[in-house]
């Protein structure tokens, strides 16, 4: 771990996680500013609801979330969230170290007194403080948009807590995913068009594993592994999922560091 | 004592070429010049030292240490311009500097400052804002504000005016006599005679020769002009005579061979006007690339 990389690396990426935080603020808020006239008009919304195709509910995750109830409503907009954290923290896991070897400053660092082993963790643990702040952020308005929109209802503490730590397994998980990928190819030149195709296809096979009722897409979608509906439900995670997800990230971890140590850093020639 | 000590080094990226079977080394104190053409495989046998590229097979040694075990200890006393200078562009000459600094663990503020003043850096200014030239300044300064022991410079006058290449040749001179052991890549012919005390001529992957670089030009062959009434070049038809060449009255050659009988040969001709010398690196050079 070399304190200098870290700092270097946490400063670089201070300015996104200002903009990823501020953007995620807005949208909690905005969109938890509706659910006041949801729980006041359950009985016209269930009406409603019962109107929408069935596969358009499933997809989102509606048919097995109350709206009219505080957490219900949080779980269906905590959806949105988790895709904006899974871009986050993919691009994170892209740029890791790609962008320094496509800019080609890789030469700069490691031709500096540092291993490569203390280059890769002190580069993740900068990302991963960059991830958490994000994160704390979205804590601190959760709480206070509820406080000001949720009209004084009850819900469980302890599953609203369930739901915001499971932000920071997704994170994880994109983080590795991101970087293992990025490490497996033969060269990321641009980590958005990466980072937004993992994002959002893992997104639309969580969708359909709604639709399709296919139990099996489960297993390979983190919005399933982490889904707030089941949560929610269950005052708990889905274990063996949750399992598989911690196994996932344990596993391109490991396999990102036997790449990156024995990678030979890119030229111009 | 060998700083660098290179044992049958090879390096294959993939199917292609990078180096093959190079092996070399260089003493404390010394200034190796490294010379070859673009694509000969310079960059990659110090990127090889460097441990930025694992070698095929075969074995370096840095300090007496293995560069590929050894990685992290051996760079604390490395500096390092590399041929293309790339940085981080949004940061500034100083906090670039400062960061490069931070590595080392000691303080370094001092040379940093000496060194920016002496090559004309401006240190507020943003990388991205910078000339080549500008940049490859940043290059020397932080590759050399550390004080390292071991200099590896790799084309390093390229985007240089030329005062500011004297300036530069001058600081490592400097630098040299304070006992830095300098790696000197280049395929400017020129300034590695003028540097260096060695050197190793790499083609293809391959060395072809290492010497000492007053041995290389005195072994060699001399370059011969005679001028002389009614001459004709197959007057000096002796072995060991090469590149014959007649214009105006006058003949030149390259020869290499008892210089005796070479001279009996042109005393026999009406000489109005003979010269023999010692061929440019440059000319040694074409010859081992011909």
């Amino acid at each position: 771990m070399s304190a200098t990389i870290f700092v270097h690396e946490f400063r670089a990426r201070l300015k996104s996680v200002i903009i990823w935080s501020a953007s995620l603020t807005a949208l909690v808020i905005f969109l938890f500013s509706i659910y006041p006239s949801f729980s006041e008009e359950a009985a016209l919304i269930q009406q409603m609801m019962s109107r929408f195709p069935p596969a358009l509910l499933e997809a989102f995750g509606m048919n097995k979330l109350d709206l009219s109830s505080l957490l219900g409503f949080f779980g269906f907009l905590f959806v949105f969230v988790q895709l904006c954290l899974a871009i986050q923290a993919g691009n994170y896991g892209f740029g890791l170290v790609s962008i320094e070897e496509s800019e080609l400053t890789a030469d700069f660092l490691l031709s500096k007194p540092v291993s490569r082993t203390q280059a890769l963790a002190s580069k993740l643990l900068a990302a991963l403080s960059s991830l958490l702040l994000t994160e704390l952020v979205i804590w601190a308005d959760t709480y206070i948009t509820i406080g000001l929109f949720g009209g004084g209802r009850e819900y469980s503490a302890s599953t609203l807590i369930l739901i915001l730590v499971s932000m920071t397994i997704l994170q994880l998980f994109f983080l590795s995913v991101g970087l293992v990928i990025s490490l497996l190819v033969r060269r990321v030149r641009n980590v958005t068009p990466y980072s937004l195709g993992l994002g959002f296809g893992t997104y639309v096979l969580a969708a359909f594993s709604g639709i399709l009722g296919e139990a099996k897409l489960e297993y390979i979608t983190p919005f399933k592994h982490l889904d707030p509906s089941y949560i929610i439900k269950n005052g708990a995670y889905d274990t063996p999922l949750a399992l598989i997800n911690g196994a996932v990230t344990l596993i391109a971890l490991g396999v990102s560091y036997w790449r990156y140590i024995r990678r030979d850093i890119p030229a111009v020639s | 004592m060998s700083v660098i000590e290179v044992t049958n080094l090879t390096k294959y990226y993939g199917k292609s070429r990078g180096i093959v079977d190079v092996s070399f080394s260089e003493e404390e104190g010394e200034i190796f010049g490294f010379i070859g053409p673009n694509g000969a495989g310079k960059s990659t046998t110090i990127r090889l030292l460097l441990s930025l590229i694992h070698p095929t097979s075969g074995s370096a040694k840095v300090f007496g240490k293995d560069v590929t075990t050894h990685g992290p200890v051996i760079r604390r006393d490395i500096g390092y311009l590399p041929s293309e200078v790339f940085y981080y562009e949004g940061m500034k000459v100083i906090d670039l500097l400062k960061y490069s600094a931070s590595f080392y663990g000691k303080n370094c503020t001092e040379r940093m400052h000496e060194l920016s003043e002496y090559m004309e850096l401006e240190l507020n200014r943003r990388i991205s804002d910078l000339s080549y030239g500008n940049k490859k300044k940043v290059g020397i300064v932080q590759g050399l504000l550390h004080s390292p022991k071991l200099l590896f410079l790799d084309e390093p006058t390229s985007g240089l005016d030329p005062l500011m290449q004297r300036k530069f040749f001058d600081l490592i001179r400097e630098e040299n006599k304070r006992g830095v052991t300098v790696f000197f890549s280049s395929h400017i012919l020129g300034e590695v005679q003028r540097l260096c005390t060695r050197v190793g001529i790499i083609r293809e992957g391959k060395i072809v020769e290492i010497s000492d670089i007053r041995s290389l030009q005195k072994n060699n062959y001399k370059k011969v002009s005679v001028t002389a009434e009614g001459l004709d070049q197959k007057a000096f038809d002796l072995p060991g005579v090469t590149n014959i060449q007649s214009e105006n009255g006058t003949v030149h050659f390259f020869f290499k061979g008892n210089i005796n009988a070479m001279l009996k040969k042109i005393t026999s001709q009406k000489v109005a006007d003979v010269t023999i010398e010692e061929p440019t690196l440059e000319e040694i050079f074409m010859h081992y690339y011909e």
